[in-house]
């Protein structure tokens, strides 16, 4: 009996020694690529189940400018309840956020539903496009704040990448949405998202609309890996409805060794 | 401190004005007159007029009689006081304190106690105030004195020499007649008709036979001439308690240059107000150019503060509009309103972010500064289910919401501003839509609930009431649609897209 143990523990400690050497190497890519890594991750979970996967280190980047794609309202609608869903995790601690748009539609009470005090949010309606772009970047420089939110349209390289510098430097998370899809190229942003609603799932039989679903596509990731999901708020977080959550069990469960 | 006062007496006050507007009248006879019961009065009359035995209080008509060359110009209520006021804060020059003469409204009281040395003496001082005044075209006759009483009475009526020795004023003051007491006429008459042309003729008379004869406040106007009562100068500029000047020797033309100039002025000012527990609320900072006009900014903080770099940079954002021309000779930098700082307790570990959060502040200031304060918005919730009246705007950033969130109802995350007519095809009676038709696009409703009823705030508008419903098209678009009105009541009913469900 006792034999048979020591040899699974050795087995196991091969696979440790084999998993930690993948690390230590996927580690030095992502710096021979330019990723600097943040703090500790424990703290930095977000939620998002595997689309966390996607980024290095398997971590949200905070300190990061996230655009979101919205060209269609129901796009917009569907990108502010996901960076709902967002806020509430960023705003835990209490700090506030800035929401800074020219026509702004959103409606504040609806934020409740993500957990997020609409209170907490403060509002700068402006009537240009450049006031949008100064505001944000004096609020990402704000180190008080959890994050930013700005409605733009207009964004050139040159301005997308102050607005990084003025990230890095202070760690606010910083969001735009964006109306127009074509000029997407052209900016510095970490991520960039496109979140469109699908179909809603009720329990069977039962009437009426069920929680909202969406398809979250990441299009562009900075040394992560882009991909698909669709998600659903679950009334106080993140719920993945992948299939691919399923089909992910199978090799945890079989214990295969892969290479 | 031995108080001093100097009172200044414009002798023609309106006629030099207009004199130094329009040069041409300086050569010509001209009155200012207003209309007074159906005629026109004269109000004030130029050196020139005056000559020729005009006088205030005569007919316009009358006067023309007499000198068939006459000006008769419109006087309006109210600039005299207009007039010396101006003038009462260029004389702040002099002196910090200024009042505008109240009895007479022609004249000026300064309190100079403690500034004529500045200027090299009483003399002197008395001297460049009458050379400067004439310089810029005011005929102006002053009295220094140890009242103001005794100024006002010597400006006008003494013969020897404006300049009063301390002390000496009450003997000066014997010779002089008793309208030199600022006296209502009916006092005065009766003064003459007793025989006393001068004040030592009735100075020596006790109290009580002059309070019976000429009341009490004939004998407030004698002891303030005489010192034994204290007169109130109200100054016409409060004095600014945190104030920081930088003349410069060279003048400042570049945004460097002012740039050095305010954080200069602010770490000075910063350290004062740091020294006596105060904080900053507004900042004025006057620029004097050197071709005489003066250009103001104002800054403005939602809390006291004495941090030097966050009052800079809501001045950076100011310095376009200081346009320095030819150059800057002196900056002064105010602080008008100033609060009491809480000495914030020293946190061994970082402090709870929040909306306090000083450097939300001091974002929040910046954006002020830049765009005015009708740019932000925050919302607190209100006790009303009318979806347009749910939050209200929230007054300050310390405004914490009175009542909880609305929860228990779905609501869209965006919200249109104004309703959108849509095109329905729905089962009667409260039946969600089939199908509606939005901007010219078919949506085919898959699922739907509802219908939430709001009733319209009738104290307020009139109107129908709103059925809500929130349905779900075959692409998974979630919308808020609502039909205004019943059915079959006797407005039309109409069904409108309010908003998108995330």
């Amino acid at each position: 009996m006792n034999y048979s143990y020591n040899e699974l523990g050795k087995g196991d400690n091969i696979m440790n020694a084999k998993q930690e050497l993948v690390n230590k190497l996927q580690q030095d890519i992502l710096l021979w690529q330019g990723f600097k890594a943040q703090g500790t991750m424990t703290e930095e979970v977000i939620g998002l189940g595997a689309i966390e996967k996607a980024f290095p280190n398997g971590v949200f980047p905070r300190k990061a400018i996230h655009e979101f794609i919205t060209v269609l309202p129901e796009h917009a609608a569907a990108s502010d309840g996901f960076i709902g869903g967002l806020l509430s995790v960023l705003m835990k601690d209490g700090a506030a956020c800035v929401w800074i748009s020219t026509t702004r539609k959103l409606f504040p009470v609806s934020l409740c539903t993500f957990n997020v005090e609409p209170d907490r949010i403060i509002f700068m309606d402006v009537t240009r496009e450049k006031d949008v772009l100064w505001i944000m970047e004096e609020a990402l420089k704000c180190e008080g704040l959890a994050a930013v939110v700005a409605e733009l349209n207009e964004l050139s390289l040159i301005e997308s990448r102050r607005l990084q510098l003025a990230v890095e430097e202070s760690g606010v998370t910083g969001f735009i949405l964006r109306k127009d899809a074509r000029k997407a190229i052209s900016t510095v942003a970490t991520a960039r998202w496109k979140i469109s609603p699908v179909p809603s799932v009720t329990e069977e039989g039962m009437p009426g609309l069920g929680f909202p679903r969406w398809k979250v596509e990441l299009t562009k990731v900075r040394n992560g890996n882009p991909g698909n999901w669709i998600l659903e708020w679950g009334g106080d977080r993140f719920v993945e409805v992948t299939p691919a959550l399923k089909t992910a069990a199978w090799y945890d469960q079989g214990k295969l060794q892969i290479g | 401190m031995q108080k001093r006062y100097v009172s200044i007496w414009f002798r023609q006050l309106l006629a030099d004005w207009q004199v130094i507007r329009s040069p041409e009248l300086a050569e010509v006879p001209f009155v200012f007159a207003a209309p007074d019961h159906g005629r026109n009065m004269i109000t004030a009359v130029s050196p020139i007029a005056t000559s020729q035995g005009i006088e205030t209080g005569m007919r316009a008509a009358d006067a023309k009689a007499l000198c068939p060359g006459l000006e008769v110009l419109d006087d309006k209520a109210g600039r005299a006081t207009k007039l010396l006021n101006r003038l009462g804060e260029w004389c702040v020059r002099y002196s910090p304190v200024v009042m505008v003469d109240d009895f007479s409204f022609d004249g000026l009281f300064l309190d100079v106690s403690g500034c004529p040395h500045l200027w090299g003496g009483e003399r002197q001082y008395l001297k460049e105030i009458v050379s400067r005044l004439k310089s810029k075209g005011y005929t102006v006759r002053v009295a220094m004195a140890d009242t103001p009483g005794a100024a006002w009475a010597i400006a006008r009526f003494g013969k020897v020499s404006p300049l009063i020795a301390a002390g000496a004023h009450t003997e000066a003051l014997l010779a002089l007649p008793p309208e030199a007491l600022r006296l209502p006429e009916i006092t005065l008459a009766k003064l003459r008709k007793l025989g006393f042309y001068q004040i030592r003729s009735f100075v020596g008379m006790p109290r009580s036979v002059l309070r019976r004869r000429f009341g009490e406040d004939f004998l407030t106007r004698l002891a303030q001439a005489l010192g034994t009562v204290d007169e109130l100068i109200t100054p016409l500029q409060l004095p600014v308690l945190f104030q920081e000047r930088l003349p410069c020797l060279e003048p400042i033309k570049t945004r460097t240059g002012i740039e050095m100039a305010i954080s200069r002025l602010l770490e000075h000012l910063c350290l004062r107000l740091q020294n006596e527990g105060k904080g900053l609320r507004t900042g004025v900072l006057t620029c004097y150019r050197i071709d005489g006009k003066v250009v103001q900014v104002s800054i403005g903080t939602s809390g006291a503060t004495s941090s030097v770099s966050h009052l800079f940079k809501l001045f950076q954002l100011k310095i376009d509009q200081i346009r320095p021309a030819l150059g800057i000779e002196l900056f002064v930098l105010e602080a008008p309103k100033v609060d009491d700082i809480l000495p914030g307790q020293e946190a061994l570990w970082a402090g709870k972010p929040g909306l306090d959060d000083q450097s939300v502040i001091q974002l929040l200031d910046r954006v002020v500064g830049k765009m005015g304060a009708e740019v932000i918005h925050r919302y607190v919730p209100a006790a009303r289910y009318w979806p347009e009246r749910s939050a209200n705007r929230a007054v300050s950033i310390t405004d914490k919401p009175s009542t909880d969130w609305h929860i228990d109802r779905p609501r869209p995350t965006e919200l249109l501003n104004k309703p959108a007519p849509i095109e329905v095809m729905a089962l009667i009676p409260d039946h969600p839509p089939k199908f509606f038709i939005y901007k010219g696009i078919q949506h085919l409703v898959v699922k739907a609930d509802g219908p939430e009823r709001i009733e319209r705030e009738w104290w307020l508008d009139a109107g129908e009431h709103r059925d809500y419903y929130q349905v779900e098209d075959e692409l998974g678009q979630r919308y808020w649609l609502f039909r205004s009105g019943h059915y079959g009541g006797e407005q039309r009913y109409q069904w409108f897209l309010h908003g998108f469900f995330a």
